[in-house]
């Protein structure tokens, strides 16, 4: 057996199927029902552990199309009902064998839906897991341990890019794209549109991209909170006005603090296939694919920040625009990867718009 | 936004329940006039069936229970000027009524709109070649096919294409006619009886993708194009069994991110292409080894599936779908569940849910049990699980079969080659016999071969059996009963595996926990009354107890009252129970009483969780019912609603000291214990037929000497009167008596003197004092047929005062000496002024929502008030026979034999009618061509020869009506002793040979014959030319009669017809409210 421990003092009996480990992280949950190969190589859970609402996970095995990214970058993964015998005719591996692999502690047999009410009801929390029984006094020790754990501030350098790297070579719109933690979504998603993409490490400076004749500047998603991301605010603030800038969930955000709005913790996040964002400018409202944990307050906007898209479910601002100065940006996943395609339009109109753009400054 | 032009609306039902067509209509329904009425628009509705919670007068502001045909629906439109029209909610029938409307012009006329989706998108989702044009428009794949109108044609593809071939008819309900050729024999057979059944002579055939994946998407779009997946469901069974015939889990369980996604963008871009506006189901065929997917079929209507995903979900798919045609986005509609989030959302599920047809093969031994594209189930059952383990035996338990688990079947005698050749067919035992090979050590490759099943669900029911195994070889410690618990096992089977006593399992002291279902998978607070059970988890009945006290600031003090569903709708037990259930609880609550409802069908309204104060959705099992009742120690359980399931769990739960609310279990343990039943009658001095229990052939001999034939022979405990028969001589008898023993040797066979008399049923509610009897209602048919199945009047019509009077203080002489306090039942035969009682039940029955409609009295109300210690009286509709008005209504019985292949369409003592039709008028004969009208027969046309064949026992009785149908215009053909036997009697026919068969069935096929009269020979031979006419008869639509009575019944209708007779419609209400009789 083996034992889940969260900082309120909730401890739980339960199995260990992936990697066996201890770990600590911060323990979200995720709605989605289908799409857990791309959510656990998601960077964006850098530091995190998975709890996956729906209980049969593992169903059809991993397989090598669907990654996100090639090293997982969360703690682990918590499952109800963990699948040992998949079945799909694409399946490489199972998952159990998968998170073994790469070292990520993969949790079954657990209450699910009561740990993510518990994470629901007091705000996301941090998380112990031991592949063992422990001791009442082993436990004592591991609850303190729990409520004092840090999450490293500087996690977007564990997943962004070490080298400088192009994808869709020779394509029309030459895009500088930052990479924060990017899913590999994001990026198929910009060349199989006709950009020419170049991602670079989150620590790039300015300079490099201003002196690299780019049509437009792309920031990825990526893991923590916004404001622990100094150096790359400064960046942004370099970038802005000079070319136009894209972005995507920690992208968005980072380029809102820049643009002026502030952001916040959300209690326990947005994770999830099932959001509907209403775009305010149509009135029209899709499903989109979120995973965040931080949001931009809609009441700290700019007067130069359009809203665009706003969360249903609480209103939570999902995207904003400054026409002035060519920047668009949205919160949730238009890559989706997992979840509903929905929201891939806004690709669309983005490269429709860097089109624009390029064709108005030549 | 609302359209604030729609004040009056009409709603059409979906008519007679029938196989492919059941209680989601009736649910979907009532949603949508609820939805209506909150938004102050006035509801009219018309349904022909009234067994339904629809057609309560408090649903809708006018009710009309007419004949669902064009000319009478004008005639309401007419009257009501209605501004709007659903159509989308009543099933197939109500779509293709509402286009027939569109198409004859009426909707113009009247300048009635069609909400919600219109009809050019309607019929661009049923029409196959306006479909075909439109998924090749926008780019979407289907399967190889064409649309043929002949044989000649149909033929020409398949030299195309190559077999196996699926055919399906154009605009037929639940794919009747349809089916998989894997030969041009089958091809041609196939083909006609499509050809035949489709309204508009059209079949699509198709090239058979059998093997595919087969997943469902319930799709939703509002006129802001919103569009959303409620739910996606897999079929357990792949491509090739109809849906409503698969297993089916919720949501899909073997696709990947990718493949979901694709088939949700391929739904979301069909529905954009139509124009939904509504609900709509959209079913595709996934390959199992590439992306290659095909749409197989959109329904642009709310469906059966959507009821199963309403109920999988927690999502209201009626109630968005009316409020969507109004007007509403559904960014505008408030999630009822949470409270704060809104309906454009997709649910998420934490949990597995999953469904499982009933089949009626119990009832019909002889049926041909292999499943294709034509759907066979008459209900069906849903289970929810916190895994798919347990949701799968959960689901199985609910089947309310003889044994719950997997291997109830008796395949552990059969050879293992045997079993794996029976893996091939296609029926409703196939997953029995793979749980049986599995247990055998069969490889799980080498299933997935045979059966096309994917491995996913044949590891996971290989879990099933292991822990099978390890009860069996293992010592039960708490880790393994707790691993059996989790996986759904009942205590009861966990006894039996393990070789245990029940006191074990209690000493270890588990208690089942229950989960909400929130339609968000736990991410917001939710207090939905609906809960599923499950073990080893954190129980959210007490939290849930509590967010509720803290809402209305008060605590919950009330009392609560258990009321038990009926289960899946089967034959024998059908919609009305699921009306008399729900009424049951809003009577609870309007007493003060919190009502919590206990059931496992997903089609009911019983299992809309906006009914009682809380839902259950559990199997009506023992176990599980008091797993229930632990946690909310009820004041009572009312077990008189719910048919004969709830009626059979009465006893167990009283064992474990539940008290049974009403008539007490000694007196319904009174009416089915034979002995005590018979002493009762004697002592109050009422006749009754005389009969007895028989074990053996030898006694049964021997009771017959003593009581003469013909008698009607029955095992002991039934529902819907399972295996009765009439029998005539020794020979018959015997073959009974020795098959029926082999059967359950436990029960005695009841033999019982036949009495070929006047039926009469009549109900009752009782307060243990005064007993009310809304209406006596009198059989057309002679006893001998099942009630269930006989044309019924009301107010009867031959039954003299004096009888009249029998019968009621015969009825009020039971319900005081059994202390009856609630609905009861009581059966008669009046003959030669004799009236005998042949069965009391002592709950409700088929006819309480006919006769609460007919009559205005709340029963089922008074019922719960009754047996919560009220007097009757108080309700101020007096006692004794209720009086009269001029109201008078036939009741017609509807069948579903076209979706049942080898089955004998004779009507006897076994009920074997899905559902029925009410005729109601002011006139009697009016009121009877109505009952025939809303049943589906047709009049007018050319009159055609008749076919009648009669066995020696009605040749006489039948002279009469056979002179008539000369005097009526039609010409007669007569069998050969039919044939000579008339010509004695001076009346002309012209003789065929009954081996004939195919020159009558070339005949049938082109509208040569116009009905058949056809008096069974007994037993049961399928091989016998009478049953080889009658079943032909029902493939091409001939109305064939095998009673005189409903023959006579027919004629006399033909001629209220003949006389062009305007038939006029007006709301129950209204027929009823002059009244002509005073109380007595």
């Amino acid at each position: 057996m083996a034992t889940l421990i969260l900082e309120d003092g909730t401890v739980m009996s339960v199995k260990s199927f992936g990697a066996v480990r201890e770990v600590f992280g911060e323990i979200v949950f995720n709605t989605s029902m289908a799409g857990y190969q791309e959510i656990i190589t998601d960077p964006s859970y850098a530091n995190q552990i998975i709890v996956m609402t729906y209980p049969e996970i593992g169903n059809y095995g991993i397989n090598k199309d669907d990654f996100e990214s090639l090293n997982p970058a969360l703690k682990a993964l918590i499952v109800k009902e963990y699948c040992k015998n998949e079945s799909h005719y694409k399946s490489e591996k199972s998952l159990g064998d998968y998170l073994k692999e790469r070292n990520v502690a993969g949790i079954e047999c657990a209450d699910t839906r009561t740990l993510t009410k518990k994470i629901r009801e007091a705000g996301t929390m941090n998380c112990f897991i031991s592949p063992r029984d422990l001791s009442e006094y082993e436990i004592k020790q591991k609850i303190e341990e729990t409520k004092n754990y840090k999450p490293n501030p500087d996690v977007v350098y564990d997943v962004t890019t070490r080298a400088v790297y192009v994808r869709g070579e020779g394509n029309p719109i030459k895009l500088a794209f930052i990479d924060y933690g990017a899913k590999y979504g994001i990026v198929k998603s910009l060349f199989n549109r006709g950009c020419e993409v170049k991602v670079y490490p989150a620590n790039v400076n300015a300079e490099s991209i201003l002196n690299g004749d780019f049509d437009a500047v792309f920031l990825s998603n990526g893991p923590g909170d916004p404001q622990d991301c100094k150096v790359e605010i400064e960046t942004i603030k370099n970038l802005i006005g000079k070319l136009p800038i894209f972005g995507i969930c920690l992208g968005y955000q980072l380029l809102a603090i820049v643009s002026g709005a502030k952001t916040y913790k959300l209690k326990y996040g947005h994770r999830g296939g099932n959001h509907p964002v209403i775009n305010l400018l149509t009135n029209k409202v899709m499903m989109s694919s979120q995973n965040h944990g931080y949001a931009v307050d809609i009441n700290t906007l700019s007067d130069i920040m359009t809203p665009t898209y706003k969360n249903l479910n609480d209103d939570t601002l999902e995207g904003f625009k400054i026409d002035s100065l060519k920047i668009h940006a949205v919160q949730f996943h238009p890559e989706a990867a997992p979840g509903p395609n929905d929201a891939s339009v806004i690709f669309d109109e983005w490269v429709e718009l860097m089109k624009e753009y390029k064709k108005a400054r030549v | 936004m609302k359209d604030n032009s729609i004040k009056k609306v009409l709603v059409i039902g979906s008519g007679p329940i029938v196989i492919g067509q059941a209680a989601e209509f009736d649910y979907a329904g009532v949603q949508a006039c609820r939805a209506l009425k909150e938004e102050g628009i006035e509801v009219v509705l018309v349904n022909s069936n009234p067994a339904t919670i629809m057609t309560d007068e408090h649903i809708a502001d006018k009710v009309y229970i007419e004949p669902l045909t064009v000319d009478m629906l004008t005639k309401i439109i007419e009257k009501e000027r209605p501004q709007g029209l659903m159509a989308s909610l009543g099933g197939q029938t109500g779509l293709n009524l509402a286009c027939e409307l569109n198409d004859n012009g009426v909707l113009e006329k009247y300048n009635v709109k069609v909400l919600g989706t219109n009809i050019d998108s309607i019929k661009k989702a049923e029409d196959r070649e306006l479909f075909k044009n439109l998924m090749n428009e926008i780019g979407e794949p289907i399967p190889d096919s064409e649309i043929v109108s002949s044989y000649e044609e149909a033929l020409e593809f398949a030299n195309k294409i190559g077999f196996p071939i699926i055919i399906r008819p154009a605009f037929t309900l639940g794919g009747a006619g349809g089916g998989i050729a894997h030969n041009e024999k089958e091809y041609e057979e196939i083909v006609h009886s499509g050809l035949t059944q489709s309204p508009i002579n059209q079949v699509l055939v198709e090239k058979s993708i059998a093997g595919f994946k087969e997943v469902e998407y319930e799709v939703m779009r509002d006129s802001n194009d919103t569009c959303i997946i409620i739910c996606n469901m897999e079929n357990i069974d792949p491509i090739g069994i109809h849906t409503g015939d698969s297993f089916v889990v919720a949501p899909s369980q073997t696709l990947t991110n990718n493949e979901y996604q694709m088939l949700r963008s391929s739904a979301i871009k069909i529905i954009r292409a139509l124009k939904i506006e509504g609900g709509c189901n959209v079913q595709f065929a996934l390959d199992t080894k590439s992306n290659q997917y095909y749409v197989i079929e959109v329904n642009p209507r709310v469906s059966r599936s959507s009821a199963l995903a309403s109920k999988a979900t927690g999502y209201p798919i009626a109630k968005i779908t009316t409020k969507i045609a109004i007007g509403y986005n559904l960014h505008e509609i408030k999630n009822s569940v949470t409270g704060k989030t809104v309906a454009a959302f997709e649910p998420a599920l934490d949990y597995v849910v999953v469904k499982i047809p009933k089949w009626p093969f119990d009832k019909f031994a002889t049926g041909d049990r292999i499943l294709g594209t034509k759907m066979k189930a008459t209900g069906e059952v849903m289970a929810i699980g916190r895994t798919f383990c347990s949701g799968f035996k959960k689901a199985i338990t609910s089947l309310e079969g003889k044994k719950t688990g997997l291997l109830h079947y008796k395949f552990e005698n059969m050879s293992l080659e045997q079993l794996l050749e029976e893996l091939h067919i296609q029926d409703d035992r196939r997953i029995f016999r793979l749980a049986e090979a599995l247990s055998r050590g069969v490889e799980v490759d080498e299933l997935n071969k045979i059966t096309k099943i994917d491995k996913w669900f044949i590891n996971k029911i290989k879990d099933i059996t292991n822990v099978e195994r390890e009860l069996e070889v293992k010592p039960l410690d708490f880790e393994l009963y707790k691993k059996a618990k989790e996986f759904g096992f009942l205590d009861s089977e966990i006894c039996a595996y393990a070789n245990v006593e029940q006191q074990t399992l209690d000493n270890f002291n588990l208690e089942a926990s229950f989960r909400i279902v929130d339609t968000c998978a736990g991410e917001f607070r939710a207090s939905t009354p609906y809960f599923y059970s499950t073990y080893c988890e954190e129980c959210e009945l007490e939290e849930y107890k509590k967010e509720k006290i803290d809402k209305k600031g008060n605590a919950l003090k009330k009392e609560n009252v258990v009321v038990l569903g009926s289960g899946p709708i089967r034959i024998g037990q059908g919609i009305e129970f699921d009306y008399c259930s729900v009424h049951a609880s809003w009577a609870l609550n309007e007493n003060g009483y919190e009502s919590v409802m206990v059931n496992s069908n997903p089609e009911t309204l019983s299992t809309d969780f906006d009914v009682a104060t809380r839902l259950y959705f559990e199997p009506m099992n023992v176990e599980n019912v008091m797993n229930i009742i632990k946690k909310e120690n009820p004041k009572g359980v009312m077990v008189q609603f719910g048919g004969q399931t709830a009626i059979n769990l009465a006893p167990k739960l009283a064992k474990y000291g539940v008290k049974i609310l009403g008539t007490s279990l000694e007196s319904i343990d009174a009416v089915e214990d034979r002995k005590v039943f018979e002493k009762l009658l004697k002592d109050l001095k009422i006749p009754q037929p005389k009969g007895r229990g028989v074990r053996s052939a030898q006694e049964a001999l021997e009771t017959t000497r003593e009581l003469g034939y013909p008698v009607l022979v029955r095992p002991s405990y039934v529902i819907g009167g399972r295996g009765m028969q009439v029998v005539y001589n020794d020979d018959e008898l015997l073959t009974y008596i020795n098959q029926a023993l082999q059967f359950s040797s436990e029960h005695p066979v009841l033999i019982d003197q036949y009495i070929e008399g006047l039926e009469v049923e009549l109900d009752a509610v009782s307060d243990g004092k005064d007993i009310l009897v809304p209406g006596i209602c009198e059989h057309i048919e002679r006893a001998g047929v099942h009630s269930g199945d006989s044309m019924s009047i009301y107010p009867s019509r031959n039954i003299s005062r004096k009888n009249e009077r029998k019968l009621v203080n015969y009825a009020r002489a039971i319900a005081k000496k059994l202390n009856i306090k609630g609905l009861m039942n009581i059966q008669f035969i009046i003959k030669d002024d004799v009236v005998y009682v042949i069965e009391v039940n002592p709950r409700a029955s088929r006819t309480v929502p006919i006769m609460s409609k007919v009559t205005g009295i709340p029963m089922v109300k008074m019922a719960i008030n009754a047996a919560l210690g009220k007097s009757i009286r108080s309700f101020g509709f007096g006692t004794g026979l209720y009086r009269k008005t001029n109201l008078v209504c036939v009741k017609m019985p509807v069948f579903s034999f076209q979706k049942l292949n080898r089955i004998d369409p004779a009507l006897a003592p076994e009920m074997k009618s899905t559902g029925e039709v009410l005729g109601v008028d002011t006139n009697f004969k009016r009121a009877l061509l109505k009952s025939f009208i809303a049943a589906g027969y047709k009049f007018g046309g050319k009159k055609q020869r008749v076919l009648v064949s009669l066995n020696d026992h009605y040749k006489k009785p039948a002279l009469k009506i056979v002179k008539r149908l000369f005097s009526q215009g039609f010409f007669i053909m007569a069998t050969w002793g039919t044939h000579k036997f008339l010509e004695q009697n001076g009346v002309p026919s012209k003789m065929i040979e009954k081996f004939m068969i195919d020159k009558l069935q070339k005949r049938m096929k082109n509208g040569r014959l116009s009905f058949i009269i056809n008096t069974p020979t007994l037993g049961k031979n399928s091989q016998t030319s009478g049953f080889q006419i009658r079943t032909i008869a029902e493939m091409y639509g001939v109305p064939c009669f095998t009673s005189i009575d409903t023959a006579r019944a027919y004629l006399r209708a033909y001629r209220t017809f003949d006389k062009k007779v305007n038939l006029d419609v007006d709301t129950i209400t209204n027929y009823r409210k002059k009244k002509l009789f005073g109380i007595f």
